[in-house]
């Protein structure tokens, strides 16, 4: 699979864990293109937080609610529970704080999309095995020196650090380097092996949203109580 | 109420006249009758759904398209405001008014009491944004437009188009917010001192009264802009356009001409503006940008005015060198509507044109104007 094929297909299975209607927050949304598929296709309403200037600028011309910033920085300026779906597509790898980010996503939506590379696929660790270098592959295509991903782990890892942090898999997708489709819960052994790219709905365990309803406004968890 | 349209053939401008009305101002006091000077571009629509109001900023006037007849040049803002440009005329509904205290047109210290035959001058009430922004909106009522799509400004533009937000949130679709602010800064209500004072110690200025005797407060009115001049560029854009260059010598002169091209020009934006500016309407529009401070109050106002069904969308942009209203500025409004999950997108343009970037060629500024107005529009059409 190339670069755009994958992302399309990471988009297509994200749509698929996602309710009509929904409030969402695209994190590294680009040019708003999965925002848009999910606006069309789901009925959502979008926010994104784009990085790049030119991609921003892009997005908002478009008709995209997108703030240009850093998610590392900024995330912290949105309320609890504000949004249904928090989306993080291809980017916790690159991120400096990546514990403190998963935390983010799941303080701020009800629930979390993290989809990444697993570095503990196959080709990956017989590259590392056979030629003792950085490997270097299609969906990790960059060099050790000049890589904006920065912390490398495996779908194992990622399912320690859930579990440590009481976050619950809701779902989880596996795509192999073929692009086929399977249910990693469900496909115990091997798992780690031929798990190309990985997809996760993340909640916390025990959630339970409160609400407060007035006559006016139902305020969120976390909003000021009036009235 | 009464309202009555006229035309002033002479300046081809439009003139609303709001007698009668008794508006009541933040200060508390009382202006009986006013005039709004106002400009219109484009055809509204049927429905009246593609109304724009652009707002000016402290120097700016109605003309923000096509040839402004005061100056004889074009309009402040004609390369984004036309047929075809990134504010399409061919499309939108584009009103810019002579903000209330200001001097090209509309009611201000330059214009006569009412029932006399004396100007204001000081006599003038101190006027805030949140004013200026109440009578544009009873011009936007006379002109039968209940809702507008769009609210447009930089700078003190960029405060009446938040203070629109604040005050008729249900009045308006979007604001296009550029570089602005929450609050007028420490270090902004200094520069604007520092001009009122070289107004108020023109020995001409005399409390205001200098109309008496038909005389204008050149200097002082003339070295408050040259300051302020300094604030809307950067270090970066004088060094790019002046550098060290002499104007019109060799050599220095060991005296005090206008030895460098930065001070020739900064003499000749000072004697081009006081051919068009009054002195007293400087004083007055300065302290109403300080005056304004929505710090503490912005987030409480958004959460309790807005109607959650009311998806009010926001467009704030900042640049780079803009250090009279630093990017921080406007990331200060991007948190607080982040923090109630409002609809907001925010764009830092990178430019070395500092403050006066939105009057500017920014090709990034047109292309993210011109789409979220087109998108938006697209929308609300469907």
């Amino acid at each position: 699979m190339n670069k755009i094929n994958s992302i399309r297909k990471d988009w297509s299975l994200i749509e698929t864990l996602i309710t009509e209607d929904r409030k969402i927050l695209d994190i590294g949304c680009g040019d708003g293109g999965l925002m848009e598929q999910l606006e069309n296709n789901r009925n959502a309403i979008t926010h994104g937080i784009e990085l790049n200037r030119d991609l921003a600028a892009n997005a908002i011309a478009r008709g995209f609610n997108v703030v240009h910033g850093n998610a590392e920085l900024d995330l912290s300026q949105y309320s609890n529970n504000s949004f249904d779906y928090v989306i993080l597509s291809q980017t916790l790898q690159a991120m400096m704080k990546p514990k403190d980010i998963l935390s983010e996503l799941l303080r701020i939506g009800s629930k979390a999309i993290v989809s990444f590379p697993n570095f503990g696929h196959w080709k990956i660790r017989l590259q590392l095995l056979i030629s003792g270098k950085m490997p270097v592959t299609e969906s990790l295509p960059y060099t050790w020196y000049d890589t904006p991903n920065i912390h490398f782990f495996t779908i194992k890892d990622f399912l320690n650090l859930c579990n440590e942090m009481n976050i619950v898999i809701e779902k989880s997708i596996g795509l192999t380097s073929k692009g086929k489709q399977f249910d990693i819960s469900e496909s115990v052994t091997g798992v780690n092996f031929f798990t190309h790219e990985a997809i996760f709905l993340l909640s916390y365990k025990n959630y339970k949203p409160i609400k407060i309803k007035s006559s006016k406004k139902v305020f969120a968890k976390n909003s000021v109580i009036a009235n | 109420m009464k309202t009555r349209f006229t035309t002033d053939t002479k300046l081809e401008s439009e003139i609303a006249y709001f007698e009668n009305i008794n508006l009541k101002i933040e200060s508390g006091d009382i202006i009986d009758s006013f005039k709004l000077a106002f400009k219109t571009y484009g055809k509204l629509n049927a429905d009246k759904t593609n109304a724009i109001l652009v707002c000016h900023a402290l120097t700016g006037d109605q003309y923000v398209a096509g040839n402004n007849p005061i100056t004889g040049r074009e309009g402040w803002w004609s390369r984004m405001v036309g047929p075809n440009k990134p504010i399409d005329t061919n499309k939108f509904f584009v009103i810019c008014s002579n903000v209330l205290g200001g001097c090209a047109g509309s009611t201000g210290p330059k214009e006569l009491q009412n029932g006399s035959d004396v100007a204001y001058g000081g006599n003038f009430p101190s006027i805030t944004i949140k004013d200026m922004v109440k009578a544009q909106s009873l011009l936007i009522e006379s002109l039968n437009i209940e809702k507008l799509f769009s609210v447009i400004g930089g700078s003190m533009g960029a405060m009446q188009a938040l203070q629109w937000a604040i005050d008729f949130p249900d009045k308006i679709l979007n604001i296009i917010h550029i570089a602005g602010a929450l609050k007028h800064s420490a270090q902004n209500i200094a520069f604007h001192e520092v001009g009122r004072q070289a107004i108020m110690s023109d020995p001409i200025w005399k409390n205001g009264k200098y109309f008496e005797n038909n005389e204008v407060p050149e200097r002082g009115l003339s070295v408050a802009r040259m300051i302020a001049h300094i604030t809307y560029l950067s270090e970066n854009a004088m060094h790019r356009k002046f550098g060290r260059k002499l104007q019109s010598r060799d050599i220095i002169s060991f005296g005090f001409d206008a030895d460098f091209q930065v001070e020739s020009y900064l003499r000749y934006q000072g004697k081009s503006f006081v051919e068009r500016f009054d002195a007293n309407s400087y004083l007055y529009l300065t302290r109403a940008m300080d005056y304004f401070d929505h710090d503490e109050t912005f987030r409480k106002n958004i959460e309790f005015s807005h109607n959650p069904n009311n998806h009010l969308k926001y467009l704030i942009v900042s640049f780079t060198s803009d250090w009279l209203f630093p990017t921080i500025e406007s990331k200060m409004i991007v948190n607080q509507l982040n923090s109630l999950s409002r609809e907001v997108s925010f764009l830092e343009i990178d430019t070395d044109k500092g403050h006066d970037s939105f009057l500017l060629e920014e090709p990034q500024l047109d292309d993210v104007i011109k789409g979220f107005l087109t998108n938006n529009f697209a929308k609300i059409d469907e």
